[in-house]
């Protein structure tokens, strides 16, 4: 049995309670991603054979989980693959991702499943876990057979971009998902309110003639959300939660008991509305970039618990398709190399988190919602494992990403944190050591 | 003095001193157009490209007019004859019209944000003849000229607009240009057409009418685009003319002096009466003569001009 040891960093693991310098010893699996974690202590001595990393002044931390990302494969190989997906991940310091079924196919039965599983073992240096759709061609009408998506590897079910209209169907599928112990992933946006927006209502839509988005189309579905998931014991989680309104709702209904959790983007923490000034198409997503108040409430739900996970909404686009008027643009930014960086520069640095509450939002909780086996660095948990470091640079490099695209709004940013080593398995998937 | 920018995308990026410059040049152009023959040689050998995404007659007119006047080859492009109509975007659109190296490029687009997409891909100066609902500077140039011609000033009138607030391109140039020159202005429409945050471009907001034009030395009337109705932000015309229609019961409660103001086309019996649009008050036809001044002064201005020199 080989090892690999990471020597003198401070390991932060939320879920053993550990913020500490220590030694951390994994077993380098007899495959590639077999190998688990083999112990944690202070000073473990070398063995003959080990592979030694000094992680001197950087943290260690159970891998990090982005539940929210598209891949694009099948269908969109021109925007991502899950080989080039699953290295942006591994640059960007995630060990396992989530993906959306919004394919061409959409991944609403089984043959899509298995095809995203076994190209994900085939290319892939991170572990990929699929969403499924909770209806049938993500149409909003019958539900797609959420049983055999998930015996297949499916982790939660979702119509990704597509709110889920109808509250009967909402109703249904919290109702079914519940067999599945699986949450239910609904984008809460009321599309008659959205109005066909391309921002956020308020000033800067105005100033800008471009129409807005209410930030009440978000609001009015959590809530149908939350009361339908009360009704029906369901899990309900939101994805990219962007206003204040819909975190009280979350605050209040956690508080009731209902089985709600939600994700903040990086993007929605870091900038507002009045980014979109100038029309660069990069700052167009849905949800919207909100206002400076809900940016200010994000931040507040982050650092007292609302908010469960910080997720990317990774969405690839190609160049051509970002370079047209905003009105014609799509929606959606790329995030899984930039997720980490803004968190630490944007989150930490400043004080809104302590680093253990960091490595909840980035492992532990999104491990949690998804059930996955991850988020933990206990004995006999596989070895993913993500280092950091809280004081070295990043310059945001469009042109140096991983991914397929580059539709990033924080092109030339410095932040201070960095992703420096990424191990999925006991396998190094990724490293910044020695680069300067 | 001399513009600081190249192109003219919106009255936002204006300073009130360049806003001055133009209404000052445009006064030595209005000249010519009085002139037998009605043409300088200012522009000659520059190109301009009038590039209408969307139909105009009187924008795409008065500029095709201002660059006659100023001797330069204009040339007229609407996508009904391009190759726009195969699905060529913006951004080959305006790569093709670069590489033949015009001077100007006059846009109107039906999405705003769209002369500034095109100021980043080009090397020509772009004038933005009108993007969406976001700005139309030319428009709130001319309509400026107006008010001083009739009034003398624009700093300390009191100004009604009346219409769809929300999707007027003219309301957002006019409401930057009458801040910066201290008007005191009131935006004056249906609550559903009423954009969040407008009082923050210096106006107060009016749902009354009767109230609104009291005393008023400009009264702005706004084209209802009959496409509202119907789709849930007001319930007819009529009801619409019963609020906010121009009568002439309305303009008595104004300044005996005001002018009415419409930047065209208008709805007789929609959002005014004809007996206003065509009575005394009215500067409607104004607006549009002054129009080809105005451009022409911008068109020299952006051209490198300086205000000595010109219709010399």
């Amino acid at each position: 049995m080989s090892r690999l040891l990471l020597k003198g960093g401070r390991v932060v693991d939320p879920a053993n309670a550990v913020d500490d310098v220590r030694d951390v010893a994994i077993e380098t699996g007899p495959d590639d991603s077999g190998g688990s974690i083999l112990k944690v202590e202070r000073g473990i001595r070398e063995e003959r054979g080990d592979e030694v990393v000094s992680c001197d002044g950087m943290v260690v931390a159970p891998g990090f989980v982005d539940m929210h990302v598209h891949l694009r494969e099948p269908g969109r190989e021109d925007k991502e693959t899950i080989e080039t997906g699953g290295r942006a991940a591994a640059a960007g310091g995630f060990t396992s991702v989530a993906c959306m079924p919004n394919t061409q196919p959409v991944n609403d039965d089984q043959s899509v499943t298995e095809f995203i599983t076994a190209q994900a073992r085939r290319s892939s240096p991170v572990r990929v876990y699929p969403i499924g759709a909770i209806t049938k061609g993500l149409k909003g009408e019958e539900l797609a057979e959420i049983g055999e998506l998930v015996r297949l590897g499916c982790v939660a079910i979702s119509d990704d971009g597509l709110p889920l209209v109808s509250p009967f169907v909402m109703r249904m599928a919290l109702e079914y998902s519940k067999m599945f112990g699986i949450p239910v992933i609904n984008h809460a946006q009321d599309p008659s309110l959205a109005n066909g927006g391309v921002m956020n209502e308020g000033f800067y839509s105005t100033v800008l003639g471009l129409r807005g988005m209410s930030p009440a189309a978000e609001e009015v579905m959590v809530f149908r959300d939350i009361l339908l998931a009360e009704l029906t014991g369901g899990r309900l989680h939101v994805p990219h939660l962007s206003t204040a309104r819909s975190l009280d709702l979350v605050r209040q209904a956690r508080a009731r008991g209902v089985r709600v959790t939600c994700e903040v983007t990086p993007h929605h923490f870091t900038l507002t509305e009045e980014a979109v000034c100038g029309y660069d198409t990069n700052t167009k997503m849905n949800p919207p970039l909100r206002s400076e108040q809900d940016r200010t409430a994000i931040l507040a739900g982050l650092s007292d618990g609302t908010v469960d996970a910080v997720a990317s909404d990774h969405a690839p686009h190609c160049q051509e398709e970002k370079d047209v008027e905003y009105d014609l643009a799509p929606f959606g930014v790329v995030g899984l190399e930039t997720s980490v960086a803004l968190g630490l520069d944007r989150l930490v640095r400043p004080g809104h988190l302590d680093l253990s509450r960091f490595v909840q939002l980035y492992s532990a909780n999104p491990a949690r919602i998804l059930g996955l086996r991850a988020g933990t660095l206990s004995p006999g948990a596989p070895a993913d494992l993500t280092v950091f470091s809280t004081s070295r640079e990043t310059t945001v490099s469009p042109d140096g990403f991983h991914s397929r695209s580059r539709n990033t709004p924080f092109g030339g940013w410095k932040l201070k944190g960095a992703v420096m080593i990424t191990v999925v398995g006991g396998k190094t998937v990724f490293s910044a050591l020695g680069r300067d | 003095m001399q513009l600081k920018s190249r192109h003219l995308l919106g009255i936002e990026e204006l300073a009130p001193e360049e806003i001055t410059l133009i209404l000052d040049t445009a006064e030595s152009f209005a000249e010519i157009s009085q002139r037998e023959i009605k043409k300088v040689p200012t522009l000659r050998g520059q190109t301009v490209i009038n590039l209408f995404f969307e139909p105009s007659t009187r924008t795409r007119t008065s500029f095709e007019l201002a660059e006659k006047r100023l001797s330069a080859d204009s040339l007229n492009f609407s996508p009904g004859t391009s190759s726009v109509v195969k699905g060529e975007t913006l951004l080959d659109t305006a790569r093709n019209l670069e590489a033949m190296n015009p001077d100007f490029i006059v846009m109107r687009h039906a999405m705003p944000g769209a002369a500034h997409f095109l100021s980043r891909a080009c090397k020509s100066s772009i004038i933005n003849a009108g993007d969406g609902s976001h700005e139309h500077p030319t428009q709130a140039l001319l309509d400026a000229y107006t008010i001083r011609q009739k009034k003398g000033r624009i700093g300390g009138l009191k100004i009604a607009i009346v219409g769809d607030i929300l999707h007027s391109r003219v309301v957002r140039s006019n409401l930057f240009l009458w801040q910066r020159m201290g008007a005191d202005v009131t935006v004056v429409g249906p609550s559903t057409l009423m954009p969040l945050g407008i009082e923050r471009l210096g106006a107060k907001v009016s749902h009354r009418m009767d109230e609104a034009v009291e005393g008023a030395d400009v009264i702005m009337m706004l084209r209802i685009q009959m496409e509202r109705q119907g789709r849930g932000y007001f319930p007819s015309v009529r009801e619409y003319f019963s609020l906010f229609g121009l009568t002439e019961q309305r303009v008595r409660r104004a300044q005996p002096d005001v002018i009415i103001m419409h930047p065209g086309p208008i709805n007789r019996g929609v959002e005014i009466s004809s007996r206003v649009a065509d009575g005394p008050y009215s500067v409607i036809l104004d607006q549009v003569t002054n129009g080809i001044a105005v451009r022409m002064a911008v068109l020299y201005l952006l051209a490198g001009g300086s205000p000595r020199e010109a219709a010399a």
